[in-house]
């Protein structure tokens, strides 16, 4: 008897390598879940940065505070739309938020992300800025001066004392916000650390290293907007505050790397039933991501050259540090979407009965799904940077409309 | 002798400056209100689950038919992997009955065959490599294969579905509770509320799972839901020309009863124990190479 479809008695095919059990042969998740820990990791990072200045002091990053917070914002999102797309059924996505099923840490998602958003970003945004908005709203004509207006909530007082107020409380926000930080992406690190099944995944380290890894990611970018905004802004490039962002790059670059290496030496040293089929991936189908350009482009040559600074700080020029800040954060940036998407793309190349491989096909033409989701993965990717542009043109113009067409110095604004 | 010498010392512990002492803040009346509170609270907390209880048997919609009652019956499926000469027939009728679209990556059921070479003349290890396949998952039976006859150990075929565990990881995994461990003890998936993420496709350790191409939803091996709620067998089950697949209720054993004969008869094994997901489905003559 034949059956139904029409199916090649002897098809070898031609992607699989091994045994893979035959549900496995496409894969599940593509770039679209590799973006989303990625843009997640940016928004973590670039509040652990902005509560430095905040809450820890450090005076040196405050031209980064204002920035860091709005990458975040921007980045938070953008966030959600990889996830939500890649959905069988996007029209459903409301029922995590109604009928969360709460043995699943997916299901954790909606409020997690509530939470970072109303209670902690904005909630710090609106504090920090609402002196700005007051005084903005007074400068500015046209539709610009109603939507300060409105930002300001009908909060029109700034007086010293209530202004002392804002502070306050924006430093218990952003309290508050350091552990949600750590919560959002931990959580996320954690989505594939729970998964038993997969041994590439299922590790208790997994959050702590996602977490990390979003710290330094979250950095490098600021670092990296920083320079080209000072730079597309003809600013003076602010040596100390970049030289203070690199040495906390460089330290949370190192907790990073030594974290994912003990994780390593330790999958090594136990050589657990599915340690073969692990090898074999890093060493073969990953080799370039994750030696070449997890472990080595964006790892250890930003430690050495970010190291070297620390070290010999006075004897290298200004100008070629900014380079080699340039180039690290460049470098660090790649180095943890490569590492995203060793995790994602990684985790469902071999067979979850560990004796084969099946192939992730990227295709960039938009005739496939794939390169439907790929192309559109692209466009994902850039827009956090579209709405941060918008931003900076909202809340961080060049000149701060003053009083009589004079710009505020940064002094009077900040508060 | 040994002498112990207990030696006093004196704790001091300094005076605090705590001058007001601790009311008691618990009065009789309050007790009795507590009480009454979370008295309430459990009530009412039975009462919500009752009617969670309720919403789901309205709500979920399963392919039984009405007047079923799932708390009745405890499906299970079994494997003589002796028995089974990898026709394919199981999966054949399983893609006809449940209409799982084609193509060589869309399996409720599949069937896999296992060739464990001779050990070469010299070597310390007992047996030689394992080479598994499963062309189209069995669909057509298995060509010859590649590995010469006066090489091969032994050989056999091993059929996999669902393992019905009791602590399923893909039931842990769902954020919306979309699919869920039936009384009856089969897993289902409801397609109505499925979001699609493919969470529990990753979390089953067994690759039981797909995403459906055109629902877009998760699909699974349902014991053939529609059927054994009518009192008919699974349809691989129906076709199985050599018995190796046994199906029964447990909770509801006939005359000599494949399924307790099996289990009487055989040392049994499950799949990847070491996972904690307690599965099922039973497995008589497997192999230590089986994953």
């Amino acid at each position: 008897m034949m059956s139904a479809y029409e199916i090649p008695a002897t098809d070898v095919l031609p992607q699989v390598e091994g045994y893979i059990y035959p549900n496995e042969l496409n894969l599940l998740w593509g770039d679209l879940i590799v973006l989303y820990p990625y843009i997640t990791g940016l928004v973590a990072g670039a509040f652990i940065l902005a509560s430095l200045v905040r809450v820890f002091k450090v005076k040196a990053l405050e031209p980064t505070y204002r920035l860091a917070l709005l990458t975040s914002l921007a980045f938070l999102l953008a966030a959600p739309l990889p996830l939500l797309f890649h959905l069988g059924h996007p029209e459903r996505s409301l029922q995590v938020m109604i009928t969360p099923h709460l043995s699943s840490p997916m299901a954790i998602f909606g409020f997690v992300y509530a939470w970072y958003l109303m209670a902690v970003l904005l909630l710090e945004l609106w504090f920090d800025y609402r002196k700005d908005f007051v005084l903005w709203s007074r400068y500015t004509t046209g539709p610009k001066r109603w939507l300060y207006l409105i930002f300001t909530l009908g909060v029109t007082d700034i007086s010293e004392e209530s202004l002392k107020y804002d502070a306050r409380l924006c430093n218990i926000v952003t309290i508050i916000g350091i552990p949600s930080a750590f919560l959002l992406h931990g959580y996320v690190g954690f989505i594939f650390g729970s998964v038993k099944a997969n041994p590439w995944w299922g590790n208790v380290l997994m959050p702590i290293i996602f977490i990390f890894s979003a710290i330094v990611s979250g950095i490098a970018l600021c670092l990296f907007l920083f320079m080209i905004i000072s730079q597309a802004r003809r600013l003076k490039m602010d040596m100390d505050c970049l030289d203070v962002t690199a040495k906390f790059l460089f330290y949370t670059l190192i907790i990073a790397a030594a974290i994912e290496s003990l994780d390593w030496i330790h999958r090594l040293y136990e050589a657990e039933e599915s340690i073969h089929i692990i090898k074999t991936l890093a060493t073969g189908k990953l080799f370039v991501s994750i030696v070449v350009i997890q472990a080595f482009l964006g790892s250890a040559v930003p430690l050495v050259l970010l190291g070297l600074i620390q070290i010999f700080k006075k004897d290298i020029a200004a100008r070629a540090r900014e380079w080699i800040y340039f180039l690290s954060s460049v470098l660090i940036l790649i180095g943890v979407l490569a590492m995203r998407w060793n995790v994602v793309i990684g985790g469902q190349l071999f067979s979850k009965s560990l004796r084969g491989f099946t192939t992730y096909k990227m295709e960039l033409a938009m005739a496939s799904h794939e390169g439907f989701t790929m192309s559109f993965a692209l466009v994902l990717l850039i827009l956090p940077f579209v709405i941060l542009w918008v931003f900076l043109k909202l809340f961080m113009p060049v000149e701060e409309p003053g009083p009589k067409g004079e710009p505020l110095t940064r002094a009077e604004t900040s508060a | 002798m040994i002498t112990t010498r207990v030696i006093a010392v004196r704790i001091v512990i300094p005076p605090t400056n705590r001058t007001n002492k601790v009311k008691s803040s618990i009065t009789r009346r309050k007790l009795i209100s507590l009480t009454g509170k979370a008295l309430a609270g459990f009530v009412s907390l039975a009462t919500a689950r009752k009617a969670k209880g309720a919403v789901r048997k309205f709500m979920v919609k399963t392919p039984a038919p009405k007047g079923y009652d799932p708390t009745k019956h405890k499906w299970l499926m079994a494997f003589d992997i002796e028995q089974c000469i990898g026709c394919g027939m199981c999966v054949q009728a399983c893609e006809l009955e449940n209409k799982v679209p084609p193509g060589p990556t869309y399996f409720r059921t599949w069937i896999e065959r296992y060739v464990i070479k001779r050990r070469k003349p010299g070597s310390s290890r007992a047996r030689g490599e394992t080479q598994v396949d499963s062309p189209s998952g069995g669909i057509n039976g298995f060509p010859p294969t590649s590995v010469p006859r006066e090489e091969i150990l032994k050989s056999f075929y091993v059929p996999k579905l669902c393992n019905l565990c009791v602590d399923s990881p893909c039931v842990q995994a769902c954020p919306v509770g979309a699919t869920f461990d039936a009384p009856d003890g089969v897993v289902l998936v409801d397609p109505n509320y499925c979001i699609g993420c493919g969470f529990c496709i990753q979390a089953c350790p067994y690759g039981c799972r797909f995403m459906h191409p055109e629902t877009g939803t998760a699909e699974k091996c349902t014991l053939c839901y529609h059927r054994i709620t009518r009192s008919l067998l699974p349809a691989c089950v129906e076709v199985c020309p050599t018995e190796a697949r046994i199906f029964g209720d447990l909770k509801n054993p006939v005359d000599d009863d494949p399924l307790m004969q099996f289990i009487e008869k055989n040392k049994v094994q499950t799949l990847k124990p070491h996972l904690g997901t307690s599965p099922r489905v039973l497995y008589a003559g497997m192999d230590k190479e089986v994953r």
